[in-house]
């Protein structure tokens, strides 16, 4: 029984100041590497927060294990840094529990493609309501360094001083093949352009699947470098947005040509005699589409950026039949226990 | 040998039950077959406890040894609390049953046989030489040779059913209840319970209704009709004198079923059950998935990782997070349960315990997951472990855990096994006006709010849950500041939370019965020390022990951890104790390490069945 002392008031949610970052910000003192690209990411995160407005009581983080899992303790809301790979089942026994939380889960590559793929999976084919932002430093931060499965072919760490000879994981392929209705890329210095991502994760109703390409200054330097670089990143990288052409370059001077017989992408001159409609305009519920524009990760094509996907559909605690706030109470008990083949002995 | 008398057969002494072993092929209806005769015995008044024993293939090859199905009954007045160490009546309704199941049967016991299945296919698929029937070997029995098959053939397609569209398929499989119905005629039971389940049951084919009815119509008056020497004895069996009451039947998965929906009905808390399918725990995912709209949750998640964890998130969100499992399932939740215990998150984690390790055997009984339960944490993670003796105490023990759970705020393990989960006896309904609430604390004041400020009784934690404004605090696996919950990697604060998660289970000791003797003498002689479900067999044992005049008792521990308080004491007024378990020995090793100066004595079995009387009352006896 959830007896409230009336001696106890509760603060009366203050619906009318708008929220600020501030407000999401908890009183633990940040423990990442002075650098990292974690930093950036929390910022976005934060400033996110406070623009979609949901009280800082309703709004619940969940992470597993490694550098980007810390994200809990340094937002001012509910949160539960769980462990290893797991964040996503825990964060699912959140939503049910209470479908009216704004749930959030963080975590690294290994967290969510190595020890939690099964998890990852699993919460992306049910679409549960939950927003997964996964930093991806394509390293093992916290254990100081090891390959990952996003790590590049090839890459020397502690634990492959010969060089990794295991191919990346392509984690947004990953979620399209998993079933997901939802998947975005952005960076963590981008942040002209990551808050708009999270804002439309969080709009999702369902699960938001979205990678943060993330510096690890210390195990991984610049391993994205080419793609965040002011310089060279207009080139190397294309934001999509849906229903615009799928045009890149500093210069704004490329487009991306989809051959839908072949299924490929190429990139193809925009401007002074180039034909327009060559280039390909993008539609984030187009599934082939999105699979060719996530499978794009360079050197001849440009990485995608922003929501590659966004095929809205009801999430699973919306899908559930059983009323969320609806408990078991003595009569229905009672009911319960005398249901069946009973006898009488007097 | 029809003319063999038996109303001599039964054995004189004890009280007057029967023992019915059903024994066919997996595809013979023999669990059917238990649980309809179980259910108009109950009706006819009688106690009883029953033993399915199954084997963990769906289907195995028909005909074959590692095929056949079981399930046995004792039926009687209220001194029945275990399912009989020998059979009285088997039904064996093909060679493999009679081949695998005969060790049972008590010499001069009856045994009914389908002689239509004994043919040439049928003994070599049982691995028989010669006919048993005809060479001799089960002159020590009472055979009751009949028929059964083409006798159910000529009742079923009677009657213009076979116009009706009954084939001789159906037909055949009506035999199992012709067999009911002899037996049910050799213990005066009515068969109108049975006839109306098969009218549901074939609702949609009345036809075959018909003649399964006409099937279970035509074994009772073959009894009538014939020279069957009239079994006196199991005529004339006890009734049980039981308390008034509502009862019903219930197995240990309905006690848990019914007793995790009690708990949210008086705790108010949604009860939400997060569990991957295994035998024999996916029973209790099953009831409770039949509740979901009626204010129960279940949630069948991808692998048992992801069921503890998804519970523990719905207990961190508020509701009463509870996973289920067996054996392997509950290797995978340890790492889960470590960030249970340090979250001080109330939880319940069952496991239904089976023969193992790995996939061992997984429709048997064994106790041996103790250990694992008790010490199966990476670091010092001690937690509650509570243990079900019966069907209708897996309903208490649940409640019980229930309550420590959300009054002292952390995770307690269940443990159930295989027997109890399918094991059925009669159940008197509890009082549910009677029956206190769960409290729930959730008056936490914001001012001053840390998460892990403690209540001075309990040592529990506030249960503040998302949602509640100026609350929001962030749980975690890294140790937390004593207090403020904040990460710490101070020392002498992990030795403080270390002490303090230890002096938990102190308080939970305070909190639950003292030791006491279930059953028997207070002082004397021996004393046999169980738990789990072992009760019903010890309890009977020391009874019939007692009855002869010896000085022996019975205590049977639900609490494992924490040990109830007064245990030393008890212990002291008995010249020796033998600790029974189906085990090698786990609760044993845990009394000698907790006290060094007693002489405890192990009775063990690992052989993937339960104790008999016999084999109890041998070992006690050694130390008369
Ligand atoms: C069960 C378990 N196995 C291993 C670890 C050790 N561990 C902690 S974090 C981590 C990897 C972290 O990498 P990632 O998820 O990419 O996060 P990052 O630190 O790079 O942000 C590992 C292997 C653990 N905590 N738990
Ligand atoms: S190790 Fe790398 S990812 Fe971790 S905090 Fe340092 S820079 Fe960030
Ligand atoms: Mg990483």
């Amino acid at each position: 029984m959830n007896v409230m002392n009336p001696d106890i008031v509760a603060p009366e949610a203050d619906t009318t100041t708008p929220l600020t970052a501030r407000d999401f910000t908890s009183d633990q003192e940040v423990r990442w590497c002075p650098g990292c690209g974690d930093y950036a990411i929390l910022k976005a995160v934060r400033a996110t927060l406070a623009d979609v407005g949901r009280r800082p009581e309703d709004v619940v983080f969940v992470s597993g294990i490694g550098c980007a899992a810390r994200f809990p303790y340094y937002l001012a809301s509910y949160g539960f840094h769980t462990i290893h790979g797991r964040a996503p089942a825990v964060a699912t026994g959140v939503k049910m529990a209470n479908p009216d939380l704004d749930v959030w889960v963080v975590g690294g590559d290994g967290d969510f493609l190595s020890i939690g793929g099964n998890h990852l999976m699993h919460a992306l084919r049910r679409n549960v309501d939950l927003n997964l932002l996964m930093p991806n430093n394509a390293v093992y931060g916290l254990t100081k360094g090891q390959y990952s499965p996003a790590s590049a072919t090839g890459m020397r760490s502690p634990s492959s001083p010969g060089g990794s000879v295991e191919a990346p994981v392509n984690a947004a392929m990953l979620a399209l093949g998993a079933g997901a209705r939802f998947v975005a890329r952005s960076a963590d210095t981008l942040q002209d352009h990551l808050p708009g991502v999270l804002k439309a994760a969080h709009a999702n109703r369902g699960t938001s699947f979205v990678e943060i390409l993330q510096n690890c200054v210390v195990f991984n330097d610049g391993a994205f470098d080419a793609v965040k670089d002011k310089a060279t990143g207009a080139e190397r990288t294309i934001r999509v947005e849906h229903g615009k052409p799928l045009i890149f370059g500093a210069n704004a001077d490329k487009g991306i040509h989809v051959d839908w017989a072949t299924g490929t992408a190429r990139v193809v001159p925009v401007g002074d005699g180039a034909a327009a409609d060559e280039v390909t305009v993008h539609d984030q519920t187009n599934l082939a589409l999105a699979t060719i524009l996530a499978r794009m990760e360079g050197p001849d094509l440009p990485v995608a950026l922003g929501v590659v996907y966004h095929a809205p559909g009801a999430s699973f605690t919306d899908l559930r039949e059983d009323d969320p706030t609806r408990t078991m109470d003595r009569a229905g008990l009672s009911r319960l226990l005398s249901a069946g083949k009973t006898w009488t002995v007097s | 040998m029809l003319d063999q008398p038996f109303a001599s057969d039964l054995p004189a002494t004890g009280t007057a039950a029967a023992v019915v072993r059903f024994a066919g092929d997996s595809g013979d209806g023999i669990q059917t077959l238990g649980s309809e005769f179980t259910k108009s015995s109950a009706l006819a008044g009688h106690g009883f406890m029953t033993f399915p024993d199954f084997p963990a293939e769906i289907r195995a090859p028909a005909g074959t040894t590692f095929g056949v199905s079981a399930f046995q009954i004792q039926i009687g007045g209220d001194a029945v609390k275990t399912h009989g160490d020998t059979v009285d009546v088997l039904v064996a309704l093909n060679p493999a049953a009679l081949k695998t199941n005969l060790p049972s049967l008590r010499p001069g016991g009856l045994l009914l046989i389908d002689t239509d299945a004994f043919n040439k296919r049928g003994l070599e698929k049982a691995g028989y030489e010669t006919n048993p029937l005809e060479d001799g070997s089960l002159d020590d029995y009472r055979v009751e040779a009949i028929e059964i098959s083409r006798l159910t053939r000529e009742a079923a397609l009677a009657d213009g059913r076979a116009e009706a569209g009954v084939t001789k398929k159906d037909a055949d499989k009506a035999r199992n209840f012709w067999a009911l119905g002899l037996v049910y005629w050799m213990f005066e039971q009515d068969r109108s319970a049975t006839a109306a389940w098969l009218g549901t049951k074939f609702g949609k084919r009345p036809e075959i209704a018909a003649a399964n009815v006409a099937a279970l119509d035509a074994g009772h008056t073959y009894g009538d009709v014939t020279d069957m020497a009239p079994p006196t004895r199991l005529r004339t069996l006890a009734a049980a004198q039981p308390k008034p009451g509502t009862y019903k039947t219930l197995t240990g998965i309905d006690g848990i079923v019914l007793g995790l929906t009690a708990a949210s009905a008086l705790s108010g808390l949604r009860l939400h059950y997060c569990s991957y399918p295994i035998t024999p725990a996916s029973a209790i995912l099953h009831g409770l998935a039949k509740l979901e709209g009626e204010g129960v949750a279940t949630f069948q998640a991808e692998d048992e990782i992801a069921a503890a964890t998804a519970a523990i998130g719905a207990s961190f969100a508020g509701g009463l997070g509870v996973t289920g499992t067996s054996g392997p399932g509950m290797a995978l939740k340890a790492e889960a349960l470590g960030l249970a215990a340090a979250a001080e998150l109330p939880l319940i984690v069952v496991d239904v315990q089976r023969a193992g390790p790995s996939t061992g055997m997984p429709t048997k009984v064994e106790q041996a997951d103790l250990n694992m339960a008790l010490k199966g944490r990476h670091g010092e993670a001690p937690l509650p472990v509570f243990a079900a003796a019966g069907p209708g105490d897996s309903f208490d023990t649940v409640l019980e855990a229930a309550r420590v759970a959300t009054t002292f705020m952390t995770p307690v393990i269940l443990l159930s096994d295989a027997y109890t989960a399918n094991a059925a006896e009669p159940w008197r309904l509890p009082d549910v006006d009677a029956m206190a609430d769960i409290a729930i604390n959730r008056d936490i004041d914001p001012e001053g709010f840390h998460p892990f400020r403690r209540d001075q009784d309990t040592l529990a934690r506030a249960w503040a849950v998302p949602g509640m404004p100026g609350l929001a605090h962030r749980l975690g696996g890294i140790e937390r500041s004593a207090g403020s919950g904040h990460i710490s990697y101070d020392p002498d604060n992990h030795q403080e939370m270390t002490d303090l998660r230890a002096a938990k289970l102190d308080r939970i000791r305070d909190f639950l019965p003292a030791a006491k003797i279930e059953t028997g003498d207070d002082a004397g002689r021996v004393l046999v020390v169980g738990w789990g479900s072992t009760r019903g067999v010890l309890k009977s044992t020391v009874e019939e022990l007692n009855a002869e005049g010896h000085a022996v008792g019975h205590m049977h521990l639900r609490n494992l951890s924490p040990l109830p308080r007064g245990l030393e004491e008890t212990f002291g007024l008995f010249d020796s104790i033998v600790v029974a378990e189906l085990n090698s020995g786990q609760l044993l090793d845990e009394l000698r390490a907790r006290f060094p100066h007693i002489p405890f004595r192990g009775l063990n079995k690992v052989t993937g069945q339960p104790f008999t009387v016999a084999e109890i009352d041998a070992a006690l006896r050694e130390d008369f």
